[in-house]
């Protein structure tokens, strides 16, 4: 293994970090709910009276964060090199499959290893591993 | 439930990714590429927000309920099943291919193009077919085990 200290920024990602953890704290101290993005989505697809405001509330603010981020600051660059074909079956296994694993790197991989969860540590460990042997096919083995 | 508290939490949520490095693709894929050139960066991300979120769980622990006098909604399943596990590798698969989850895809729509935008529909798509499967197997009668539906 070789580090990419040319890409690696461990201050601007710890800072993010605690702005993250700021967030779900907020949201769990005042709305009572878990900040979760796919479950707080998803659950719009089958809405009930009474939960539909706070998760719109939330995802117009995680869409709009971008807007608000460029008044203080220079955005950073993103890098996309997925195809749209790859974009869309990827978008596909991420959607069925934070539904059915009830949960994605937020719910599980932040709300749920800080409450120390069974099911989230199950999970985090899953979609780590099936990220990283996934990046390896397509880095290392397919081409 | 007050959705002023929630617009806000959104925010900085995006606003914590988009400065982390989360929202960027390649990035995540630097991170996830253990074989290649490893950039490490996004575990301290975990790092950073883990101690904050674990803090907010251990003071909304001891309340009845929230600030704003909501319930406290937390998941109380333990239940580490098939159906979790498949669930999270799927996801981490259309992760490890394309470099994005959920809140990312969602906080680089406005300024990521088009790509952003092809994913968020396909992963809504996703989460609508997990939708239409339930839904049509919660209507479906359960069937009678072999046993019980043995002819005499």
């Amino acid at each position: 293994m070789t580090i990419d200290w040319l890409h690696f920024t461990p201050w601007a990602s710890l800072s993010g970090g605690i702005v993250i953890g700021l967030a779900s704290a907020l949201l769990l101290l005042f709305n009572g709910r878990i900040a979760g993005i796919s479950g707080i989505v998803g659950a719009l697809l089958r809405p009930q009276r009474g939960d539909i405001s706070w998760r719109l509330a939330f995802v117009a603010g995680l869409v709009i964060s971008p807007l608000v981020f460029a008044l203080v600051a220079q955005l950073p660059s993103l890098q996309i090199d997925a195809g749209y074909p790859t974009l869309v079956i990827a978008g596909l296994l991420v959607g069925v499959g934070t539904r059915y694993g009830a949960g994605c790197t937020s719910g599980h991989g932040i709300c749920g290893l800080a409450r120390r969860s069974p099911r989230s540590i199950a999970a985090t460990i899953a979609f780590m591993c099936a990220g990283f042997v996934t990046v390896y096919i397509v880095r290392h083995l397919a081409r | 439930m007050n959705p002023i508290s929630a617009l806000i939490a959104g925010l900085l949520f995006g606003w914590g990714l988009i400065g982390s490095g989360m929202t960027n693709p390649s990035k995540v894929l630097g991170f996830l590429d253990l074989a290649g050139a490893w950039d490490p960066s996004l575990a301290f991300v975990m790092g950073g927000a883990l101690p904050v979120a674990a803090l907010a769980f251990r003071v909304a622990r001891q309340r009845s309920k929230s600030i704003l006098g909501n319930p406290i909604a937390l998941p109380t399943s333990t239940r580490i099943d098939r159906r979790l596990v498949a669930g999270a590798l799927t996801f981490g698969a259309g992760w490890g291919l394309a470099g994005f989850c959920p809140g990312p895809a969602l906080a680089s729509l406005a300024y990521g193009g088009a790509k952003p935008a092809v994913f968020c529909i396909a992963m809504l798509a996703g989460m609508a077919l997990f939708e239409v499967v339930e839904r049509a197997r919660a209507s479906v009668p359960a069937q009678p085990s072999p046993e019980r539906a043995g002819r005499h």
